[in-house]
């Protein structure tokens, strides 16, 4: 009976231990799931936002691009690291009624334009290489900081373009393509150079899933607004303006995104429902194999806000005063104040000083290799057939 | 960490001038101010000017604090050894024939001129250099100027600024014609001036009222001047200047009353901090003209005359800084209202019917003595149907004449006339007082050419498609209707032939 009563006892305890057991591991796991949902291991974000279309009847392209530059805005990626490309400006084209707008919407609700705007590539600029080398960072030197994609390790970037697409390629403003070959390359190429965490790519063109068919490299999540053999549809023409607003796929990702604040926890499974065929005509599809993580647990916001890790501290830091520094240039200018002798400004037109000037002798610059060796042969070839006798006349 | 250290850093500097201790007035100062210029046509031309001046030599110094002289392009000046830079963008063109000669015209596009230090080696290198980095600043293309667009000129563009000796050798000139001004590049330049786009003159500039306008110029101008009058030092002067001008018709509805509320959809509310001026010019020169008079609302207290641009200019001064201004509306909306005499006119206009009546135009004008006045007006030539046309039609078709019914002044007064007494010419028309004298007069007939068909197409056209028809048509109802059977040759003698006959009334086949 003992025996029993301890059997049972020690079975009861050693089930409450087990069940105990379980239950911490059940909340750790949680609680490791917890954490994971919201580390994804970045530290900062970056945007590159790619119209690729020329033409006024192309507006619903740059209305596109616009809209998620606003967003993007919104959610608190800065100019600074955003890269837009506009192939064409059409807020101030003469045929737009309304200048330095962009409306999205029929009833012109919503300026995508702004105030605010910074376009970093504009009109020509926007090319094919100029797009590569934005990615890769194979940029001249003398290209100024907003212009270049300074991305680290840490850093998830969001790409998006939009244009007039086929079948394994994309037009840039109607003279070139690049091809979903070069793209992947360019994005094996940022991942070589360790440019990027995790990259976000999404594209509104016709046929859009080819231009993801090829990518190999890791990292990277692709959505598209239609399959192969699709076309993607624009939504709807505005009559005032006489040309369509927007594209159906980004129209809905636009009104999803305007839902979203910087603080939401909305995930990318979500973003993958918008648009449904019934609304979108087209599929839209999306490519995950490539990604780490789960879509379900990746916030919206790891791509399309910002992240900002703040630690406050209570510390004071003094600093010296370079007080000195300005005191004694002050006084030197005032030392040479009575040293020089008046300046004065140039004539704007002296005619009698430009009707007597002498053009002006260009640098003389000694003759180059070429000329040198052409001589030099001329020379040898008359004392190989004259004889080196004939050198004393000359010299 | 490395986040909160350059925070507690900045909270630091803030605090800083404060602390030194040290009464220095400060070394750079702000001026803006706005002029508007009713135009001749109508329009109104609105032109800003900011202007930051420091007192500093950005070449012997290095300099790390800044006030209201932007650090982008106090960095430029002294990393690339800039005398001078003037850089505008321009959308639309100064119709000068309308509009009056303006302050300062740009070409349409993008136009950099630089002249550099003579401390430069390679000015070429630096151009190129400078030119991409102003493409980041003002989010334009002008990384696209080198040397295929790039020119020095010899004798003109000349320093603006105070010059030593002008060597044309470090002067560059470009100009990018295709180059497109909008929001993106007003937004950088706004972001240059010390009180960005929230206090003084410059809340006004919104892009959406800005770029609907017949003309838009934004420039930047960094020059050295005289720090004084003695001109012994120099200061560094960085103007901003923004012209526009607004159409009547596209932005006033046809009116000619203008306000600040109309042109830019705001009003001013403060002057800028840190502007030591901030001032409002109006134009009313042209206060009386062709019988209206400009009024201006609230009247100015002061007013400042000069020769302008070789002209006497008045102008009403309103100063932004002078509290009594602003202080009882909170907001200074400036008014320009033109006033004009009730008019004696009368217009009637009947358009034509096609077939059943043709246009009448009647008009009672005053006309201004000495003066020519032209009326025109347009019509479009419209064919006629075939059957419309004169035998004759390449001769034109008439447009009767013109009348002209005039009341002309007298130089002598004349009496009534006795219709009885006086002889026949006099009595043409009745004259009611003799003051003026009437008259009917008439112009030419006008004989236009309207556009005249060719009329001897239909008979080319039915000669050619009967051809056709025939050839076409004919052969093929031959290849289908025409049967063929073979013919012997007929060979052999008689005997032969009248075999064959007896062979065909029996049935056989001939030989």
């Amino acid at each position: 009976m003992a025996a029993a009563c301890f059997l049972c006892r020690s079975a009861a305890s050693l089930a409450v231990l087990l069940l105990l057991s379980f239950r911490s591991l059940a909340a750790s796991q949680l609680e490791d799931q917890a954490e994971q949902f919201f580390r994804s291991g970045h530290t900062n974000n970056w945007a590159v936002l790619v119209c690729t279309s020329r033409f006024w009847f192309n507006y619903r392209h740059v209305a596109n691009t616009l809209s998620v530059y606003r967003s993007v805005k919104r959610l608190g990626i800065p100019d600074s690291h955003i890269v837009l490309m506009l192939a064409d400006d059409m807020a101030c084209n003469p045929r737009n009624p309304k200048p330095a707008t962009v409306f999205s919407h029929k009833n012109m609700e919503l300026n995508v334009y702004g105030d605010d705007v910074e376009v970093d590539y504009r009109s020509y600029e926007v090319t094919v290489e100029n797009f590569l080398r934005v990615l890769t960072g194979r940029i001249p030197s003398s290209t100024p900081r907003s212009k270049r994609l300074l991305s680290d390790d840490r850093s998830n970037i969001l790409i998006y373009m939009t244009g007039h697409g086929g079948n394994g390629f994309l037009k840039f403003q109607d003279s070139e393509e690049i091809t979903n070959i070069e793209l992947a390359d360019a994005f094996e190429q940022m991942w070589q150079k360790r440019r990027y965490n995790e990259l976000l790519f999404i594209i509104d063109t016709c046929q859009g899933a080819s231009m993801y068919e090829r990518f190999y490299s890791p990292n990277i999540m692709a959505l598209a607004s239609s399959q192969v053999g699709e076309d993607s549809l624009s939504h709807q023409p505005d009559p005032a303006v006489g040309v369509h607003l927007m594209d159906r796929y980004t129209f809905y990702v636009l009104e999803f995104l305007e839902e979203i604040n910087p603080a939401s926890e909305t995930s990318m499974y979500d973003l993958f429902q918008v648009c449904p065929k019934s609304l979108c005509v087209s599929t839209p599809g999306h490519r995950t194999d490539l990604f780490q993580r789960d879509p379900k647990n990746v916030l919206i916001t790891d791509f399309f806000g910002s992240v900002r890790k703040v630690e406050i501290t209570t510390e004071t830091v003094s600093l010296q005063e370079d007080s000195e520094i300005m005191e004694s240039s002050y006084t030197e200018d005032r030392m040479d104040e009575d040293l020089m002798e008046p300046l004065k400004y140039a004539e704007q037109l002296p005619v009698a000083q430009i009707i007597h000037q002498k053009p002006k002798l260009k640098d003389w610059h000694p003759p180059g290799g070429f000329i040198l060796g052409l001589w030099a042969l001329i020379i040898m070839v008359f004392f190989k057939t004259y004889g080196i006798k004939h050198m004393k006349f000359i010299f | 960490m490395a986040a909160a250290v350059p925070l507690g850093l900045l909270v630091l500097l803030l605090l800083g001038p404060v602390d030194w201790g040290h009464a220095e007035p400060p070394r750079d100062s702000l001026r803006e101010e706005l002029v508007i210029t009713p135009l001749p046509s109508g329009d109104v031309a609105a032109t800003f000017q900011f202007r930051t001046r420091w007192d500093s030599e950005l070449q012997r110094e290095g300099v790390s604090h800044y006030r209201l002289f932007p650090k982008a392009l106090g960095q430029l000046i002294s990393k690339y050894s800039l005398r001078e830079l003037h850089l505008s963008f321009t959308q639309g063109f100064w119709r000068t024939r309308y509009w009056g000669p303006p302050f300062l015209q740009a070409p349409s596009g993008a136009e950099l001129w630089v002249w550099f230090q003579d401390t430069v080696t390679d000015v070429d290198k630096s151009w190129k250099e400078l030119s991409n980095v102003l493409s980041g600043i003002f989010c334009a293309s002008l990384n696209f100027i080198d040397s295929t667009n790039t020119v020095t000129p010899t004798a003109s563009f000349k320093p603006l600024g105070l010059a030593n000796d002008t060597d044309h050798y470090f002067l560059r000139y470009a100009v990018l014609p295709r180059e497109v001004v909008c929001t993106e590049n007003l937004t950088p330049w706004k972001k240059l001036l010390p009180c960005s786009s929230k206090a003084g003159l410059s809340v006004l500039l919104k892009a959406d009222r800005l770029f609907h306008t017949s003309y838009h110029s934004q420039a930047v101008h960094i020059r050295p001047v005289c720090r004084n009058a003695r001109c012994t030092s120099i200061s560094w002067e960085l103007r901003q200047t923004l012209s526009v001008v607004f159409d009547a018709f596209i932005t006033g509805q046809g009116k000619k009353d203008w306000s600040l509320f109309r042109m830019f959809s705001r009003t001013l509310t403060e002057p800028c901090p840190l502007a030591s001026e901030s001032r409002v010019y109006v134009d009313i020169t042209s206060c009386n003209q062709d019988n209206e008079t400009l009024e201006v609302n609230p009247p100015p207290t002061t007013t400042y005359q000069d020769i302008i641009l070789g002209t006497q200019k008045t102008y009403a001064v309103y100063d932004l800084l002078d509290t009594a201004l602003i202080n009882n509306s909170r907001n200074f909306n400036l008014q320009l209202k033109w006033k004009r005499p009730p008019e004696n006119g009368y217009i009637h206009y009947e358009p034509a019917q096609d077939r059943r009546q043709p246009h009448l135009l009647e008009m009672l004008i005053q006309l201004p003595a000495n003066s020519v006045t032209k009326v025109s007006i347009q019509f479009e030539r419209a064919l006629l149907k075939w059957t419309e046309y004169t035998p004759d039609p390449n001769h034109g078709f008439y447009v009767s004449p013109s009348v002209l019914s005039a009341l002309v002044p007298s130089v002598v007064a004349a009496k009534p006339v006795d219709w009885e007494g006086s002889p026949l010419f006099n009595t043409l028309f009745p004259v009611s007082d003799g003051s003026s004298y009437f008259l009917r007069l008439y112009t030419e007939p006008l004989l236009v050419n309207l556009p005249t068909p060719d009329f001897s197409m239909p008979y080319n056209v039915i000669c050619l498609t009967c051809t056709v028809v025939a050839v076409c048509y004919g052969s093929f109802y031959n290849l289908l209707t025409r049967t063929f059977h073979i013919e012997e040759p007929r060979t052999g003698g008689l005997a032969k032939r009248l075999a064959n006959l007896i062979r065909r009334a029996r049935g056989v086949p001939p030989l």
